[in-house]
């Protein structure tokens, strides 16, 4: 039995570890592995998404228990201080030893700390681990202005991760340009322009002099005297390998550090190997997983077997991860590595720039930079990598083919050798045997089986190509069934429903599914229920989200919020009176939302009858706030004040809002209606929205804001109050009917073969011959709308259910509150 | 919180001491939970109808420290019965207390009995 030590438990040391496991058992090697950090290794690639979570559960790679199973002796909290090369043996701060017989190195890198006066100030951090971003999140809650220092990939993530913490964000960049390493003057021009957008101030040919502050930094001085006052920086500089030990242990390193390397990944001791962000190889230290992988797997080789698998050098290539900034750079970016041609296309209004490196003799793609649109990256790399032929035009690759043929790279022409996944080196044709092979049914499935998109997750948008034109070219549809319990899709079993009369969930179960039914299909079918039928949702409650069964949103430490509507956001000073008094008399937090209306915040679900009984007393009906159902129909003062107003956006808002009230939809719907095209509604950020035209209404749809932003499309011009409202009867009643569960309008239209053509067939040339079907359904929708609060608070038996415990009237004692600028709001400790 | 978390210990059947009547069986929702107290700890009890059997667990949500536990929906995963929270629905088996879909430390469960109508939920002290 062989004794494997690992040094170093960060993304590439599990890696290791997962991949010597598949290839070896407990009996056969022994491993034993050191991680400073305390908890077991997490994906670093997607830190910042800690930011949101604020758990490193679901960064975690694998938990203790994986190392548990796999006979994987995983000592955290554990920093190793010498290697004793001699006795083979490895030591730690805490006095605990290893004996070793292979020994691998996997110490990853650290922030580099440029030498600046002051940077030991408080205030002062770099970004790396978990335990950085805590610190920064706690410190940020203090303070109000931050800066980032440098401006390549991670800073600005960093700096994105600021704005988003609700700060101001300066990002401080030594070189005339932002990605200097991946970007040319252009592109980085156009995404200093995107960023400053977000409200990043961006400061370039900066060198930074002394930080400044007594104790705690408060202002950065540069080199030629300007001055910018922060309270908060975050260095992001380029990393320093971590080989103190391996230089302790007398290993060669590099001159800029590093441990050395062969193609093996042995260092100067045959013995010890290292791997990722610690390793030089071949006078390159790899500062991104995927090539960490590939060595992890050359090590793994080397120990288990061939012997003869060797580590070549691994692409470059990134894309930017942030939200709603595209950029990518690929292969030889500047096309400075051989002679070339470059095609370059900018839009500056459009706030696109891409550039490909085309070979002299116009036959291979060397490289290139996205900036705005990256939707083309994958497919480029792929031409790229693969030395794929180009189409005649090369410039269709990134303008795409204008008439005529596809502009090639389609999935279907790329070789079965093809490495779609370059973190688990996946390539193209083990995807596809595995789909033909294993008769792999979604997407879940393919990346359990192949480990396709389980890294870095770029190439996720291809796995789910390949896998649906697989399926396809097997001759089979994908089928999205709902869950382990109905073998049918949202369509099938809203007509199963709707045919077979079914008007119970667990009958629905009987009949035409299995097991005892979960948290993903008990709400589905509630809310086809409540689409077909309209009857009252409470009287399914037990299978509907708890938001659903207390017709209420359920926040932090358990209290629920109360949202009335106001239709068309019009509200008399006399209603706005009650809210106030409503709000005084149970202590509750009041706020104006997004939608146009008031949310009062924080009570007790005991309270929750009372107060809407108040609310109705005073013409109040529930704004279903916590439905999946017609939220608001934003809108605009229109032409009753507004000196442009074509036409009265508030009666028309108020009309369509009363008109859908209480719909329920496989998603929330929202709507808005505008006086005319300077849009102060917003309304093609909705799922339907209107604007006013000199001759009638502009009809939209198939918009959203939220985390997909998409603009919505033009269905009707000019068509007067009467056809928008039929239209939108066919539209949303189309919608109810055919979308998947929590598919929003735009999502829904995204995957509809033939898309707006299609749809406008459908709603307005009534292609189907559904049309008067649509409406009359939607007709016996609006006639039997109830307000649900008004039906519970005068059920004296659906009232006695809104407490906290069954058996006693206290409320929930382990709810607290605190005071925020006089108002309550809850405390909650959390882990 | 954390110290609350450790309140709840699981209890095995053959170890009650005490059968606390929490409730007539029509208090508790068909194919639901309902929250009990008992001294200081909150209890959710489930009557799984579709079944035929009842469980409780502890009511406090170790993802995140939600006293909820009782408001999520039930339903199985493949043999097992489970809860689902209504926060960020992580699922906990409901016979071993087992997260099924994370690595959230496990619910301390209780042996539930129902005799005469009435639901009784077994505890230690
Ligand atoms: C209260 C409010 C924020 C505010 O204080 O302004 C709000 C609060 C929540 N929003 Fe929102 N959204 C609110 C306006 C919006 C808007 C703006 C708008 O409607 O004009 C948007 C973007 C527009 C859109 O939806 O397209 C918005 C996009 C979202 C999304 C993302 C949806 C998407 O398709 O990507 C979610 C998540 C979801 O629904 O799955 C969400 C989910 C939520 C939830 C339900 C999250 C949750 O599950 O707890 C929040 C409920 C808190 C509560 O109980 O009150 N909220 N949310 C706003 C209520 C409006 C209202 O009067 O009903
Ligand atoms: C915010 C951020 C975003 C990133 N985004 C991307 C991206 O989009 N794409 C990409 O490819 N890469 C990205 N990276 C880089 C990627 O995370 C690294 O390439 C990868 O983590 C390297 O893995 P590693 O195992 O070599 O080092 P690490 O993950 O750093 O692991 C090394 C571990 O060893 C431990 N250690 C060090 N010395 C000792 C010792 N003496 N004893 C015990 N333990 C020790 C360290 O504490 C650490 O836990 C990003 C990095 C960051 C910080
Ligand atoms: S209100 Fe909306 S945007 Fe704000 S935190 Fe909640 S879900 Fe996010
Ligand atoms: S609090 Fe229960 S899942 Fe998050």
């Amino acid at each position: 039995m062989k004794k494997v030590v690992v040094i170093g438990n960060g993304m590439v040391g599990y890696k290791f570890c997962e991949k010597l496991r598949e290839k070896a058992t407990p009996s056969e090697i022994e491993i034993t592995v050191f991680g400073e950090e305390h908890i077991p290794a997490y994906d670093r690639v997607h830190l910042s998404e800690y930011f949101a979570e604020k758990s490193a559960d679901s960064l975690v790679m694998a938990g203790m228990d994986w190392y548990k199973a796999n006979e994987i002796d995983l000592r955290i909290g554990e920093l190793v201080t010498s290697i004793d090369r001699q006795a083979k043996i490895v030591r730690t701060m805490h006095g605990q030893e290893a004996s070793y017989d292979i020994l691998v190195i996997a110490t990853g890198s650290s922030a580099m700390i440029p030498p600046i006066q002051g940077v030991d100030k408080s205030g002062v951090f770099v970004y790396r681990t978990i335990e950085d971003l805590e610190n920064i999140i706690s410190y940020g809650a203090r303070i109000k202005k931050a800066s980032v220092l440098g401006g390549g990939l991670l800073g600005l993530e960093a700096a994105k991760a600021l704005i988003d913490m609700g700060l101001e964000a300066d990002v401080i960049e030594f070189a005339p340009r932002l990605m200097p390493r991946q970007l040319d003057d252009q592109g980085a021009q156009m995404l200093s322009e995107k960023l400053q957008a977000l409200g990043i101030g961006i400061h370039l040919s900066k060198s930074t002099s002394v930080i400044k502050g007594n104790g705690k930094i408060d202002a950065l001085e540069f080199s030629d005297g300007s001055i910018l006052e922060t309270d908060m920086l975050v260095i992001s500089c380029g990393i320093v390998p971590r080989d103190e030990l391996g230089r302790k242990a007398g290993l060669e390193v590099g001159p800029r550090g590093g441990l050395v390397v062969n193609d093996q990944m042995q260092t100067s001791d045959p013995d010890i190997y290292a791997i990722g962000e610690v390793a030089l190889h071949n006078n390159q230290i790899y500062g991104l997983v995927a090539p960490g992988y590939n060595m992890a797997e050359v090590v793994v080789n080397q120990l288990t077997g061939d012997g003869v698998s060797k580590f070549a050098g691994n692409d470059m290539s990134t894309k930017l991860k942030l939200i709603g900034i595209d950029v990518a750079s690929f292969g030889d970016a500047f096309g400075e590595r051989t002679a070339c041609l470059p095609i370059i296309y900018e839009n500056k209004s459009g706030g696109c720039y891409k550039r490909i490196n085309i070979s002299s003799d116009g036959k291979k793609l060397l490289g290139g930079i996205l900036v705005g649109d990256t939707s083309d990256y994958n497919m480029l790399c792929q031409v790229m990598q693969n030395g794929m032929a180009l189409p005649p035009q090369a410039e269709d690759l990134i303008l795409g083919s204008r008439g005529g043929d596809s502009p090639g790279g389609a999935i279907a022409d790329l070789p079965d050798e093809a490495q779609i996944c370059s973190c688990e080196n996946v390539a193209k044709g083990a995807i596809v045997n595995a789909v033909k092979e294993q008769g792999l049914e979604d997407l879940g499935q393919v990346r359990a089986c192949t480990k396709a998109g389980t890294g870095c997750g770029a190439c996720s948008p291809m796995v789910a190509d390949i896998f649906n034109e697989t399926l396809k070219s097997m001759g089979k549809t994908v089928r999205k069934v709902l869950c382990e319990h109905f073998d049918y899709t949202r369509q099938e079993l809203f007509d199963l429903i709707k045919v077979n009369g079914v008007k119970e969930y667990d009958e629905l179960l009987d009949r035409f599914g299995n097991g005892d039914g979960c948290e993903t299909c008990k709400p589905a079918v509630a809310s086809m229920f409540a689409s077909i039928w309209n009857d009252l949702i409470t009287k399914q409650e037990v299978i509907q989200d708890t938001n659903d069964k207390f017709l209420a949103n359920i926040q932090k430490g358990g209290s629920y919020s109360v949202i009335p509507r106001v239709p068309g956001g019009e509200i008399t000073p006399e209603k706005l009176v009650v809210l106030g008094q409503v709000a005084k008399k149970y202590d509750l937090y009041v706020k104006i939302t997004g939608g146009q209306r008031i949310d009062l915040l924080g009570a007790g679900i005991e309270q929750l009858p009372a107060i809407w009984e108040e609310l109705i007393e005073a013409g109040f009906e529930s704004g279903h706030a916590y439905g999946k159902a017609l939220r608001t129909v934003k809108s605009c003062v229109g032409s009753a004040w507004c000196r442009y107003g074509l036409h009265d956006s508030v009666s028309f808002a108020i009309e369509v809002e009363n008109r859908y009230k209480g719909l329920r939809a496989p998603h929330k719907i929202k709507g808005a209606v505008s006086g005319c095209r300077r849009e102060c509604a917003e309304a093609q950020s909705k799922d339907f929205g209107i604007i006013a035209t000199e001759k009638g209404w502009n009809l939209y749809v198939c918009g959203n804001g939220g985390a997909n932003p998409q603009h919505a499309k033009l269905l009707a011009t000019d068509i007067d109050s009467e056809s928008c409202i039929r239209y939108l009867d066919r539209f949303l009643m189309f919608y109810i009917k055919t979308a998947e569960p929590l598919n929003r309008t735009s999502t829904w239209l995204n995957k509809m073969e033939g898309g707006l053509d299609y749809l406008r067939d459908v709603v307005i040339n009534d292609s189907l011959g559904i049309g008067k079907q649509l409406e009359e359904e939607m007709e016996l929708m609006v006639n039997t709308y109830k307000c649900e609060w008004k039906e519970v608070v005068n059920d004296p038996v659906h009232r006695s259910k809104f407490r906290h415990f069954i058996n006693s009237d206290m409320p929930d004692p382990s709810q607290k509150f605190g005071l925020l600028r006089g108002q309550k709001i809850p405390v909650t400790e959390q882990k | 919180m954390i110290d609350t978390l450790e309140l709840y210990k699981t209890v095995e059947y053959s170890k009650v001491k005490i059968w606390f009547q929490a409730g007539h069986v029509e208090n508790f929702p068909i194919n639901g939970g309902a929250c009990i107290s008992y001294g200081s700890l909150q209890i959710a009890v489930y009557n799984f109808a579709r079944r035929n059997e009842w469980y409780a667990t502890q009511n406090l949500c170790p993802h995140k420290m939600q006293m909820i536990l009782s408001r999520g929906m039930i339903g199985s995963e493949g043999e097992t019965p489970k809860v689902a929270c209504p926060y960020h629905k992580k699922t906990f088996s409901l016979k071993t207390g087992e997260n099924l879909n994370g690595t959230e430390c496990n619910l301390a469960t209780y042996p539930v009995k129902v005799e005469n109508g009435y639901v009784y939920v077994g505890f230690e002290e």
